[in-house]
């Protein structure tokens, strides 16, 4: 707790201050999050800040990187990019930790961080699997966690809790085959927001 | 000249050598490994999906699953997100109990590790030493969550309950044999011949391949990389705490078992400290908010509204204040966070698990090349890799 407070009072990071100042414009917003600074950048100018932010400010490790669905996030808006590409980047000199974020639409594409880190290949793949997020210049983005030949991107809002297909073992052609999935979307407890009166 | 082609090997995933469900396609040029490819996935169970149609309270126990051999501090990072997310002060003796038991989870998942690697590599012994142990920690863990294994004991807000009477006893006279079951494992191990020969100089990753490969906890440190989060960024009562960081020096295979070895004493006397502290510091175990936490069972044998509380607790559960946060523990096998994205409902929008076996088994390529089809197993047992976590 005392580690935020700290945290809190430093408002504006040294390596945030840098980056407004070498990118500008293409750096859209910054806001300070209960853990560490939140930088949310331009699509093309994504590789040049996680160069500029490992080589200049040593960041040296790509913690995280996911996807994430906004398209039912109460935030947003008309006009907003659907998906959204989370890096969490962490300094092992400074002990320091950043989050910059990308919006994405669908058949967009966003430049792949291999060249900076290559522990972003798999992370990346990841992304792709789940959310059909296309990352340009990626050495390698196959499928890596669902099933070979899955169709569908399974983390997406709009892709159901049960899935659309049951696997079964056809007696027949004596091997596992997909059927569409009989099973219904049960929801125990609904999801509710604070303040809400559901009668 | 005869025209030589290279041979492609299919390992597991079947292969008790692939710990668990590992499918990797070897390259091979003769004995010598070319290119090794994981295909990961076979236990990908959705959790990250799961987690978006189930409450907060709902999905502790779904963090026991991810690394199955490391149950509670799955759990430790969960907690610690929803509890920086709710601003939640724990109390402290909900934080030592904590980290006595994240320590006890090290000694778990080690024990497991160097009984399974050991085993890998050809040394039947070590197995059933290092099981011996994990069977009384398993006892602590019964006597305290009532689950030998996916405990679900810590949650946002503390943990779910006080130590049984007469636990921390127990622990403590485990503290004091377990030194000396340490010096029986490298006995067995640190200076055996044979153990050197397939250890030493094997899967070496220097310092800027280490962080360049996200590799955390005992893989970076055997790389001569202090990065402990306990003591750089620490969470609960390790600021209160004295350990020592092991270090390596070489980055190679023999590297990270020391490193791995040291960790367990580390821990042990971590474990005493909280013994120590916990005998003789009675109080809460958790927040007193019942909104957030739920009542105590006589409480709400006499108590309307604690009961009212605890229906509210368990069918809708709590909401967590829009935003975003990503929390981190020192895990067993490195960093495990949880990145958390919530938008004000009782149930989380987005929540990303970060095992640190998935950035491990990634490098596995980068350390097999060039080394003997036998080095493989030697490498991805000193990577410590279990598929809960990297397949989620």
């Amino acid at each position: 707790m005392s580690e935020e407070k700290v945290q809190d009072e430093v408002k504006t990071a040294v390596e945030v201050l840098a980056l407004q100042e070498k990118f500008g414009e293409q750096v859209l917003s910054v806001s300070q999050s209960v853990d560490c600074p939140v930088v949310t950048v331009e699509r093309d100018a994504i590789v040049d800040v996680c160069h500029f932010l490992k080589n200049d400010h040593g960041y040296d490790q790509m913690i995280d990187l996911c996807g994430v669905d906004m398209s039912e996030h109460p935030s947003q808006a008309e006009g907003d990019s659907r998906f959204l590409v989370v890096y969490n980047l962490l300094s092992v000199e400074r002990n320091s930790r950043i989050r910059l974020k990308v919006g994405v639409n669908d058949r967009e594409l966003v430049d792949s961080t291999v060249e900076v880190w290559p522990t972003s290949n798999w992370f990346e793949r990841e992304a792709f699997d789940m959310y059909g997020i296309i990352f340009k210049n990626h050495p390698d983005l196959r499928r890596i966690l669902t099933d070979y030949g899955f169709e569908g991107f399974p983390l997406r809002k709009d892709f159901p809790l049960t899935g659309r297909v049951e696997m079964f073992f056809d007696e027949a052609q004596w091997r596992c085959v997909y059927r569409p999935n009989k099973v219904e979307n049960r929801v125990l407890i609904p999801k509710a927001w604070p303040g809400v009166d559901r009668g | 000249m005869a025209e030589i082609k290279n041979y492609t090997l299919n390992f597991g995933p079947q292969h008790p050598s692939a710990h668990g469900v590992l499918r990797l396609v070897l390259e091979l040029d003769g004995e010598v490994v070319e290119r090794a490819e994981s295909h990961i996935g076979l236990l990908h169970r959705g959790t990250e999906k799961l987690f978006e149609y189930k409450t907060y309270q709902q999905n502790i126990p779904y963090f026991d699953r991810f690394d199955y051999v490391s149950m509670m501090a799955n759990e430790h990072a969960y907690a610690l997100a929803v509890e920086k997310l709710l601003e939640m002060e724990v109390p402290e003796r909900a934080q030592y109990i904590r980290v006595m038991y994240a320590e006890l989870t090290r000694i778990l998942n080690h024990c497991l590790w160097l009984g399974a690697a050991a085993l890998d590599i050809g040394a039947m012994t070590v197995f059933l030493y290092c099981f011996r142990e994990r069977e009384d920690i398993f006892d602590y863990y019964e006597e305290v969550s009532g689950a030998r294994m996916h405990a679900a004991y810590f949650r946002p807000g503390g943990v779910s309950k006080d130590l049984p009477e007469g636990l921390l006893e127990k622990i403590k006279g485990f503290t004091e044999r377990f030194p000396g079951y340490v010096d029986e494992y490298e006995t067995l191990l640190t200076e055996n011949r044979i153990w050197k020969q397939r250890t030493v100089d094997i899967g070496t990753v220097d310092k800027e391949a280490a962080l360049a490969w996200g590799f955390t906890g005992p893989m970076i440190r055997g790389s001569g990389v202090a990065w402990d989060l306990r003591k750089t960024q620490p969470y609960d009562a390790y600021d209160k705490i004295d350990f020592d960081i092991p270090v390596g020096a070489t980055g190679d295979s023999y590297d990270r078992y020391l490193v791995r070895v040291e960790e367990m004493r580390q821990s042990n006397r971590i474990i005493s400290q909280c013994v120590e502290w916990l005998e003789n510091n009675p109080g809460p175990i958790k927040v007193d908010d019942n909104k957030l936490t739920s009542p105590s069972r006589e409480a709400m044998k006499s108590d309307m509204e604690s009961l009212i509380h605890h229906f509210k607790f368990f069918s809708e559960g709590y909401h967590v204040p829009e935003g975003e946060v990503y929390a981190a523990v020192e895990h067993p096998k490195g960093e495990f966070g949880v990145y958390l994205m919530s938008d004000g409902s009782n149930k989380p929008y987005r929540m990303k698990v970060r095992a640190s076996g998935f950035a491990h088994l990634q490098a596995l390529d980068y350390m097999c090349r060039g080394h003997m089809i036998a080095d493989v197993v030697t490498i991805l047992g000193t990577q410590d890799i279990v598929f809960g976590e990297v397949d989620r």
